[in-house]
This record gives C-alpha cells, sequence and structure tokens, in this order.
C-alpha cells in the first residue's frame, strides 16, 4: 500500500517524529566519533581476506585442473572460492565503500570518489541510481526506481498491464543475469520507454557501461580460460559458475531489502516538505531486515540490517549490528513497526508479492492493509524534477570514474 | 639497475587479469611497499636527534625515483586512528639511489599532534604514504660559487640535505652558515654540522644560541658575513623570521637574492570569480576573490576547516560543495554538481557557494 503522508497514517505527532529523529541523530554522531583504529582494521583485513580469495580461486582453478585427479575437487574449490570473493566485493565493500562509509579514514584507496566495484556496472552511475536516487526517494512510487527495477511490479498502485504476466520468467531471468540488469539500472529503462531520456547523457552511459563490462567479460571468459590451455573450457564454466552463484545471491540479498509484505511504499505527496525527521521515519518503515548470524551478515554486506543501512548508508557496515540495537528500542518506544525475520520467510514474501502481481489486483488479495488514500499518477521524475540531494548520501562525480574501466 | 619501464608494462599487462583493480591492490598485500598505486614507505628506523626532533629512516616502495632535488620536500600520511593525517617535511638525505632510503627530520611541535606521534609514537615497520617531492626551495645545479644560509630550529632540515649533497659530490662551494637555536641541546644535526666545517674550511659555520644570547639582528649580518650583499641566500626557519629577513633584503634590495622556504601553494590556473561562500552549519558566510582558496575563506571566517598538506596531494580538507560551483586554482577544472566533494586546499569559489561544515 501506498502512504500519502507518513506522519498522517502512524500515530506520532510532530513533536515525537522530531525526537525521534534526534534521538537517531545522537546514535550517529556517537558512531561518528567513536570510529577509529578497530573499524580501518575490520575493513582492510576484509579486502585482504576477499583478494586472498580471488587469488586463490584463481590460481586453484588455472593450476589444479591441469591434471585429471585433481580436476573436480579444483573446480568446485576454485568456484566456491571465486564466488565468495565476488560476493564480498561486490556487497560488504564494494556497495559500502561507494556509500562513503570509509572516506572517513581519508584513505585513497578506500574511498567513495574512486572505487570501482568488481562488476558490470560503472561505479559512477551505480552511486548515482543507487545512492541518491534509491536512498533519497526510498519506495517513493515514481522517484524509486528500485520498486521493481523498471521490470517488475512490485507496488498493487503500479498499473497492471499484460506483459506483466510474464514476471515470474521476468523474475528468474533477472536473478541469473543480475550483474547485467544492475549494469543497465541507471539507463532508466521506463524512461527511455517513453521517450524522455536525454540521448546525449544515454549514449555516454551505455559508452561506460560497455567499456566496463566488456573488461569483466574478457577478464572471465577470455583471458583467464586463456591461461588455463586445454583446461580452457573447465575454467569458463566456473567463473560462469561463479558469477551465477554471486548474481542469486546478490538478487535474493537485496530482494529482501524493500519487497517483504512489511516494508511499505509511498506517494510522492509524503516528499512535500518532507523534513529529516520525516525521512529518518520513511526509512524504517520502508526498509526490511532480515535476522542471522555474523557469517550471514557479513556476506550479504550487512544488508540484513537494511533499516540501519537506510538510516545511516554512510556509517561503516561493521556497526549496524550495534546501531540495530538502539533503533529497535526506539521503534518499540514510539511504537513502529521494525520489520524483520528470518532469510527464507523475507524472500518467501517478495516471491508470492512478484507472483501475486503479475495478474490484476482483482485476482488476489493484498498481504498489506489497504493505504488510507488511492494514489494518483506515477510518471518518472527526472533528476531535475526530484527534490535536492541529501548530503548523507555522498557524491557521485563525472570526472572521478571513467578513469578506469 | 634494471630500467623501471618494462616492469610498468608488465604490470599494466597484468591489468587485464586483475581489472577493476590493478595488479598492485594484489601484489601489495604480499608486500606493502609492492604497489606505485599509492606512494607507500617503511619506517626502518626512528634516531632521536634531540628531545624533541626524530629523523624517521624510510624505505620508500615501487613508484619512488630518488631524484628529489636537495631541499625539496615530501607529504607523509600517517594513519592515527584510522584515519590518515597529511604532513609535510623536508627531506634531510640526499638523492642517492643506491641507499634504498629517505630521511626525514621531524621536530615535535607543542600543539602539533601528528608531529608529536611521528617523533615519539612510530615504530619501525610502520607503512606510511608518501606524495612526490615537491618544492622550490633548491640549490640550481651548479650550485652558486658564494653562499649564505640562515636558519631557525627545524628549518635546517632542507638545508642539511644541501650540505650533505654539496658534501658528497665534493662541490662544496664558499658557504656562511648561520644557524640560530633556543640552546645547544636542541640544535638539530649541530655535531655533524660542525664535522662538516671542519672538513670543509670553506664552509663557517655560525652558531647562534637565543636563549642566552638573544635572537638574530639582521644587521649584525655586516659583521657575521660581511659580504652577504654579494652571496645568495637561502633561508629557512620560524615566519617571523623569514618575515624580517625578507624585509631587510627589500630594504636593501636585494630580493632576488634571497630564498625563502615557506611550504607555500604554487597556483598556476585562472582564479575563480569570486562570491559569497555560506558555511552551512553555522551559518557564517565571507565575501571571498577569485584568488582565494575555500580553505583559506573558511579559516578567515573562523571555521575549524580540515586541512592537512594546503597543496592539494592529501584530500584531508575534501568538504561537500552543497551548491554553487569552485574552480581548481591548478588547472582550472570546475566542480559543480550537487553535493560534490572538493578539495578546499586548491579551489575558488566560481559565485555564491555553500559548503557542507
Amino acid at each position: 500500500m501506498a502512504i500519502k503522508d507518513v506522519q498522517e497514517y502512524m500515530h506520532l505527532t510532530d513533536d515525537e517524529v522530531e525526537q525521534l529523529g534526534r534521538e537517531l541523530d545522537a546514535i550517529r554522531q556517537e558512531i561518528e566519533e567513536s570510529r577509529g583504529e578497530k573499524d580501518a582494521a575490520y575493513i582492510n583485513r576484509l579486502i585482504r581476506i576477499q583478494r586472498g580469495l580471488a587469488a586463490a580461486g584463481r590460481l586453484t582453478l588455472m593450476l589444479g585442473t591441469q591434471r585429471k585427479e585433481t580436476r573436480v575437487p579444483a573446480v568446485v574449490a576454485g568456484t566456491t572460492f571465486l564466488a565468495l570473493h565476488k560476493i564480498l566485493e561486490n556487497m560488504e565493500i564494494g556497495h559500502n565503500v561507494m556509500h562513503g562509509q570509509w572516506d572517513w579514514m581519508n584513505d585513497p584507496e578506500i574511498h567513495s570518489s574512486n572505487w570501482e566495484w568488481d562488476t558490470a556496472q560503472p561505479a559512477e552511475q551505480w552511486k548515482h541510481s543507487h545512492n541518491y536516487i534509491h536512498h533519497q526517494f526510498t519506495n517513493v512510487l515514481g522517484y524509486d526506481n528500485d520498486i521493481g527495477y523498471g521490470i517488475l511490479r512490485m507496488a498493487r498502485e503500479q498499473k497492471w498491464h499484460p506483459a506483466n504476466l510474464g514476471q515470474p520468467v521476468y523474475n528468474a531471468l533477472l536473478a541469473t543475469l543480475f550483474e547485467w540488469g544492475v549494469a543497465l539500472h541507471d539507463l532508466d529503462i521506463e524512461r527511455i520507454r517513453k521517450g524522455e531520456k536525454d540521448p546525449k547523457e544515454m549514449k555516454r552511459q551505455l559508452k561506460q557501461i560497455w567499456r566496463k563490462g566488456r573488461n569483466q567479460v574478457v577478464k572471465d571468459y577470455v583471458v583467464y580460460p586463456a591461461l588455463a590451455g586445454r583446461q580452457w573450457r573447465t575454467v569458463l564454466t566456473a567463473n560462469l559458475a561463479s558469477n551465477v552463484v554471486r548474481n542469486l545471491w546478490a538478487y535474493v540479498i537485496i530482494f529482501c531489502g524493500h519487497f517483504p509484505d512489511g516494508a511499505l511504499h509511498f506517494t510522492e505527496e509524503e516528499l512535500e516538505d518532507e523534513t529529516r525527521s520525516e525521512w529518518y521515519l520513511r526509512q524504517i518503515l520502508g526498509a526490511a531486515n532480515f535476522k542471522g548470524g555474523p557469517l550471514l551478515h557479513v556476506m550479504s554486506g550487512n544488508l540484513g540490517f537494511q533499516i540501519e543501512h537506510h538510516l545511516f548508508p554512510d556509517l561503516p557496515s561493521n556497526r549496524y549490528a550495534q546501531i540495530s540495537e538502539r533503533v529497535q528500542e526506539l521503534c518499540r518506544k514510539y511504537d513502529i513497526p521494525y520489520t524483520t525475520g528470518p532469510l527464507h520467510q523475507q524472500y518467501g514474501q517478495a516471491l508470492r508479492t512478484i507472483i501475486k502481481l503479475s495478474v490484476p489486483n482483482s485476482w488476489t488479495s493484498s498481504d498489506q492493509p489497504e493505504p488510507p488514500t488511492p494514489s494518483r499518477e506515477r510518471r518518472r521524475k527526472s533528476d531535475a524534477e526530484r527534490p535536492p540531494r541529501r548530503q548523507e548520501l555522498g557524491g557521485w562525480s563525472r570526472s572521478a570514474a571513467g578513469a578506469r574501466g | 639497475m634494471a630500467s623501471t619501464i618494462p616492469w610498468e608494462r608488465v604490470r599494466r599487462a597484468g591489468d587485464k587479469l586483475t581489472t577493476p583493480l590493478l595488479p598492485d591492490d594484489y601484489l601489495r598485500l604480499l608486500n606493502p611497499l609492492w604497489s606505485s598505486r599509492e606512494l607507500r614507505g617503511r619506517v626502518e628506523k626512528v634516531v632521536q636527534e634531540t628531545d624533541d626532533a626524530a629523523t624517521l629512516v624510510i624505505r620508500p616502495g615501487w613508484g619512488w625515483r630518488y631524484d628529489h632535488r636537495p631541499g625539496q620536500y615530501v607529504g607523509i600520511g600517517v594513519q592515527v586512528e584510522g584515519k590518515f593525517q597529511w604532513r609535510s617535511y623536508s627531506i634531510s638525505s640526499p638523492p642517492v639511489r643506491k641507499r634504498r632510503t629517505i630521511t626525514i627530520t621531524v621536530r615535535a611541535m607543542p600543539e602539533g599532534l601528528l608531529s608529536a606521534h611521528l617523533v615519539n609514537g612510530l615504530e619501525p615497520g610502520t607503512i606510511v604514504r608518501l606524495a612526490l617531492p615537491e618544492g622550490d626551495f633548491v640549490l640550481p645545479d651548479p650550485p652558486p660559487q658564494q653562499l649564505l644560509f640562515l636558519v631557525g630550529g627545524s628549518g635546517i632540515t632542507p638545508v642539511i640535505a644541501m650540505l650533505r649533497t654539496l658534501d658528497r659530490r665534493d662541490t662544496m662551494p664558499d658557504v656562511v652558515l648561520h644557524y640560530s637555536s633556543p640552546t645547544p641541546d636542541r640544535m638539530i644535526f649541530r655535531e655533524e654540522l660542525a664535522r662538516l666545517s671542519e672538513k670543509h674550511e670553506q664552509l663557517i659555520f655560525h652558531e647562534l644560541h637565543t636563549d642566552t644570547d638573544g635572537m638574530l639582528d639582521l644587521a649584525d649580518l655586516d659583521r657575521i658575513c660581511p659580504d652577504w650583499r654579494e652571496r645568495d641566500t637561502y633561508a629557512c626557519g620560524p615566519g617571523p623570521m623569514l618575515d624580517a629577513i625578507s624585509e631587510h633584503y627589500e630594504q636593501h634590495d636585494l630580493e632576488d637574492r634571497l630564498h625563502l622556504e615557506r611550504f607555500s601553494l604554487e597556483l598556476g590556473g585562472e582564479g575563480g570569480e569570486g562570491g559569497t561562500l555560506t558555511f552551512r552549519n553555522s551559518g557564517k558566510t565571507i565575501e571571498v576573490d577569485g584568488a582565494t582558496t575555500v580553505l583559506e575563506a573558511g579559516e578567515e571566517a573562523g571555521i575549524g576547516m580540515p586541512y592537512g598538506c594546503r597543496m592539494g596531494i592529501c584530500h584531508t580538507c575534501t568538504l561537500t560543495l552543497v551548491s554553487g560551483k569552485v574552480r581548481d586554482l591548478r588547472n582550472g577544472d570546475e566542480y559543480g554538481n550537487a553535493n560534490e566533494p572538493v578539495q578546499t586546499c586548491v579551489t575558488a569559489a566560481v559565485g555564491d557557494c555553500t559548503l557542507d561544515i
């Protein structure tokens, strides 16, 4: 359901919302002041592990496949190492570094301004489509392109079209080819379809994607297989498998962030005169966590703490667990829903929504309470039509990107 | 010694294997010095020079060319509580590749947290970041026939690099060195300087201990070094001392003879247009011209601006430009995207700007 005015929907008064905002600001300040040596050691250690996994995976596949007796274990181990390396790099390292979570270290090698992640999408485009569009306009219909990524119908307020019947298939394709779906994300397929996209900007973006995507493909499907000589086919298959594993995993985790039942959608009326505290409140209501142990959280880039990540996108991810306890306390105090559950339940709900919304609304029942008001027209907005950018979402810069591709 | 060029090429070919990273990003995990992506160095030794000054012997990693000119300084970044802090220090060693090390000499300043850390807290083995050597406070090659060095306190560090180089190359010209320090104990390199002046009779070494004998009165130059007007003068020391010296030389119409080391920034590019800078958190504003850097303007307005090298190397001063446009004074590049990070020490306003601080 879509909410026109969060505060009206909630039981909170103006003062209570402002008070909540102040308490969240206090948490932010506390974490900012306590960042130090241990946090720096955490990200450096993780980068060492991830690059170690990459090297181990490549070497295991290249050397281990040469002899018949070691081939099968080498393929299994090598593929696993590579998949783990890609997952860690994309989720806990790349995504979080590009959010500026580690900029405070003042380390030019771990900085949002020049990090290029190990996937097909150019970092600059990610920082626009994700840090800005998605994090500032989280779950606002017509503003946040992450609601279904322009491919899936994920909110009942989005108009049904017969093409939506294919959703289960599109979903499976998106999951398998997730890297490439993400790569095209900032192009904003919907605005291209409607002819609203500036062709010059589109050309620039396509060129950027082409350059980076080509390097990724050449690495995994040409160079490393070639280095394996006669075993090129084995290595190519293993590389492909590791990419698919990463794609599926990233897809599941990302779909658990905003599509489980408790995560609400909003309308553009909510954006009007939205205060910082109301923005905080929208982040809590629009995101969903999942539960798990420390290993699961690291492997999912700490996105199991999606609510905390949305409240404080630029605080170091290793602190989200600690922040989460404080946020849950606040949610209890102000009686705000805090959506969480086991991973399989959260993903199950997202999948159910994908399937249900492939048919017209009248055929299925909503899993969420009806919105207080019907929603209005939702055309995609361009940056010029969106309100100005919030500063905690960091920068994205044309000049810094594209240096390497 | 093999040329470094083939290695560059090998590493570039390696890009295909490591894209989007560089091979160096992996190699540095084997040995922290095996990366030329960022210049690094390992602290090999910390040599106590005086009670409050120490020499750091640093082994630079890949990409260091050992071709600094004596007198130049180097930016050094040290991680303190997880955060890199940058400062610049003169290189005190002569440029010799064979040694595989460079040295910088640091005096712990009473209010300088980083300098105190460098002097007392740095363990051998620590990895530091380096910036390429810079600075115009250098001797021409060949050196002038007659030289006068006017040095105060830790200002000796670039001068010792020059003297060591002249000594090594055995090209010591006619040199007068006037070195002021509060007490003999606080005089860095005192023994070495005495030794050098014994070895080279054309090197005259004047010590002045200001705690007992008072500051150098420039009128005394006629007595200390009667032919000072004929000498190329290199002065390095505290700001007030340099101000007095440059005034003295101007009075005698000799500013061409005088070379000063002030760690200042050379800004070649075009200026901005200027405008009103607004600092968002405090709401303070200041009118600036197009030549004043955002950093200088902020300091003038009483904002606690972060800064490091003040020359665009270290990025410590980077702030978010909320709105408006700034121009990089080094090359004229303009930055004006909403919420773009900008280096305040090398940019000036192009029209009205708002900064997030």
